[in-house]
């Protein structure tokens, strides 16, 4: 199915807020001004929107360490986001939780996820429960959908998950993100299927999808056949992997001493999807190029807005500390 | 003696018992780094440093580099232990644990009482603990209170350089299980240690880092850098403290802290985990049964409140323990009428 010109000004604009998002990111955790620790999604972006522009707020989403991406992807508010990171009272979970446990439950964003692996679970509970709330009234049900890395699909309660998902028939769609490491691991070593995260997802029982998630429409077209799927009652979970890149270190700090000579000038330049979605819609002269350079001028003022509202907005007190729980010692 | 930090007094205790004892194997995430990768291995050496030039060193027979797979690496741990190895696993951070519970408490823990002793598990599981990064919920907890509340297993919480050395070459060569929970906070510390390649620290000994007639502070790990500073606040006051360093929270020297209270009859406990069912309330109750008597006051625990760890510097700080939070509750026991 072609996107219509709304359609695909909304993707680029989606992936350019996030890859700016975590570019200015990278340049401010570098002042000392944000705290804690950063995993940043630039060169994944393509995986997050083409997956997410199919959704709506029924279905449901868990996301990772790695997690900004989604979250935008899924419709948290920017400016909620970026306070959060800054740890600000205003900030979408009041600077409790931080970059690695953003969560919006009324946009279908139930977490970001500091241990690697807890998400599928919660993904499996979140699709049982779509199926207990039975088809829509065009007998489509709603689903949720589990982000995992390359290196999460090695946890026991990603496998658990997956056969739950499967004997259970939930809607769960269990998303790979091979970006090829786990932190400071290739994932030639680290998963015993060399490279190759779907066939274990097929060995549970499900039915399996591949793509390359450097390409937006590759992931967009993979991802509506996968959720047709899913979404009829009966078929139960199944899973996708998308080969992509991390543009960026494990974490802000990685020295990222495992990556090979000039590796990230190579990804940079020829694995960078936002390039390559450019490349083909002006290619195919679906859009020009001055419509994307708008949306890069207004992506940027966007984030620069949300930074100097996250540099003015009000801290936490100290009493806050004892606000979300239910006692008070 | 040779000057160094506490992360390296624990890699150089580590590679010196590998070199030692041929059974010694390591194994974790990333504790070679680069596995895989066009960097190689050991391009990291270990998120922490406390394993870097290991693999070059031992290889990966007795370097273990693993999948993200904490159930695996703990249960691996207590696999190698009973056939015969004496396995230092590392789980990145502390709160990780939460995946591998069942294999420590349900196996590791239970072997040598459950099997009628005839067999011993000599696995050393190091492990991470602790706030101040701003890591949040998930990468922030200390976890003393679960583990010390395991029957079957020692908890060390070593506070300086030369205790890591001591205690660390103690867990290696235990035949018991040893939960070794280093603050991430102390690892760039420095400080003296014995180099003697067979200095050990026998567990339950605590240590006596600040002696004073007039209240007692009992702390472990970090929380003693915060009761030695507000002792030495203190000091400038004429309040005298005794700061006992636990250095092992199971076996705990129970005689340590009974003697100190006994001359100063006032007890201020610090520990970073939340105030119920910790470390904290299990000492209070101990000096409450045994030294009843001798106490003066109320006794007065220093904790975080019980919530998770916040994110924001803000809360974070308001979260935890600190020298003037210790300085407070000592005079506190002191103003009791
Ligand atoms: C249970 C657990 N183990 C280890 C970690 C430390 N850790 C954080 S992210 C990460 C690598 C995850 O790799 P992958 O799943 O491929 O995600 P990516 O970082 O590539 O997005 C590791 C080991 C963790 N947070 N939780
Ligand atoms: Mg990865």
């Amino acid at each position: 199915m072609q996107l219509n010109r709304e359609a695909l000004t909304r993707a680029y604009r989606q992936m350019k807020l996030i890859r700016e998002f975590e570019e200015r990111l990278h340049e401010e955790i570098q002042t000392g001004e944000i705290a804690g620790f950063t995993h940043l999604y630039s060169g994944q972006e393509a995986v997050a929107v083409g997956v997410c522009e199919h959704l709506t707020e029924r279905d449901k989403i868990v996301s990772t360490h790695r997690g900004h991406g989604h979250c935008l992807a899924k419709g948290c508010d920017l400016e909620g986001m970026m306070k959060e990171i800054w740890g600000s009272q205003e900030g979408l979970c009041n600077g409790k939780g931080g970059s690695m446990h953003i969560a919006d439950i009324d946009k279908g964003m139930m977490g970001a996820n500091g241990i690697v692996g807890a998400g599928a679970p919660i993904a499996v509970g979140a699709a049982i429960s779509n199926k207990i709330d039975g088809p829509d009234e065009n007998g489509k049900l709603a689903v949720s959908i589990a982000f995992s890395g390359d290196g999460a699909c090695n946890q026991g309660t990603t496998f658990e998950a997956m056969n739950l998902a499967v004997v259970t028939k939930a809607p769960a769609i269990f998303v790979f993100e091979n970006n090829h490491y786990s932190e400071h691991t290739g994932v030639d070593y680290a998963v015993g299927t060399a490279n190759d995260i779907a066939s274990r997802a097929e060995a549970f029982g499900m039915k399996v999808w591949r793509a390359d998630g450097t390409d937006f429409f590759a992931v967009y077209d993979t991802f509506r056949e996968v959720l047709e799927y899913v979404r009829t009652p009966g078929n139960g979970p199944a899973a996708v992997e998308f080969d992509t890149e991390r543009f960026f270190g494990h974490f802000e700090g990685d020295p990222q001493r495992y990556r090979g000579d000039g590796e990230l000038d190579r990804l940079r330049a020829e694995r960078d999807c936002l390039k390559i979605f450019r490349a083909s819609v002006t290619g195919a002269k679906l859009l020009e190029d001055v419509d994307l350079d708008t949306i890069d001028t207004e992506s940027l003022k966007a984030i620069e807005n949300a930074v100097q509202a996250s540099r003015a907005a009000p801290r936490p007190q100290p009493e806050n500390v004892l606000d979300n729980v239910y006692i008070s010692y | 003696m040779a000057k160094m930090m506490y992360r390296e007094a624990i890699r150089n205790t580590i590679f010196q018992e590998m070199q030692r004892d041929e059974r010694v194997v390591v194994l974790g995430e990333d504790v070679a780094g680069g596995m895989g990768t066009a960097g190689g291995p050991e391009a990291i050496g270990g998120i922490w440093s406390t394993s870097t030039g290991f693999y070059d060193a031992f290889g990966p027979n007795r370097v273990i580099d693993t999948p993200i797979s904490e159930s695996a690496i703990m249960g691996a741990a207590g696999g190698l232990a009973l056939a015969g190895k004496r396995p230092v696993a590392e789980i990145m951070f502390a709160d990780f644990i939460g995946v591998c519970m069942d294999q420590l408490w349900n196996q590791i823990a239970k072997f040598r009482y459950m099997f009628g002793g005839k067999s011993v598990c000599p696995a050393v599981i190091r492990m991470p603990v602790g706030a101040g990064y701003n890591a949040a919920a998930q990468h922030s907890q200390m976890i003393s209170q679960f583990v010390t509340g395991m029957p079957g297993i020692k908890v060390v919480m070593p506070t300086t350089p030369e205790d890591a050395c001591g205690l660390l070459r103690q867990a290696i060569r235990d035949d018991d299980p040893v939960v070794f929970l280093e603050h991430k906070f102390l690892y760039a510390m420095s400080g003296e240690v014995n180099d003697d390649p067979d200095f050990c620290i026998p567990f339950g000994h605590a240590r006596l880092a600040r002696a004073g007639q007039d209240v007692t502070i009992v702390a472990s790990g970090m929380m003693v850098r915060y009761a030695e500073t507000a002792a030495d606040d203190l000091a400038q006051d004429g309040i005298g403290c005794d700061v006992i360093d636990l250095r092992t929270t199971s076996p705990l020297d129970e005689e340590a802290i009974l003697d100190s209270v006994e001359v100063t009859g006032r007890l201020v406990v610090v520990d970073e985990a939340p105030p119920r069912c910790s470390l904290a309330t299990d000492i209070s109750a101990l000096v409450a049964q045994k030294a009843f008597a001798s106490l003066k006051a109320p006794i007065e625990m220093v904790t975080p409140p019980h919530t998770p760890v916040p994110f924001a510097r803000e809360l974070e700080s308001a979260y935890l323990p600190s020298p003037a939070k210790v300085a407070a509750a000592v005079r506190k026991t002191l103003e009791y009428r």
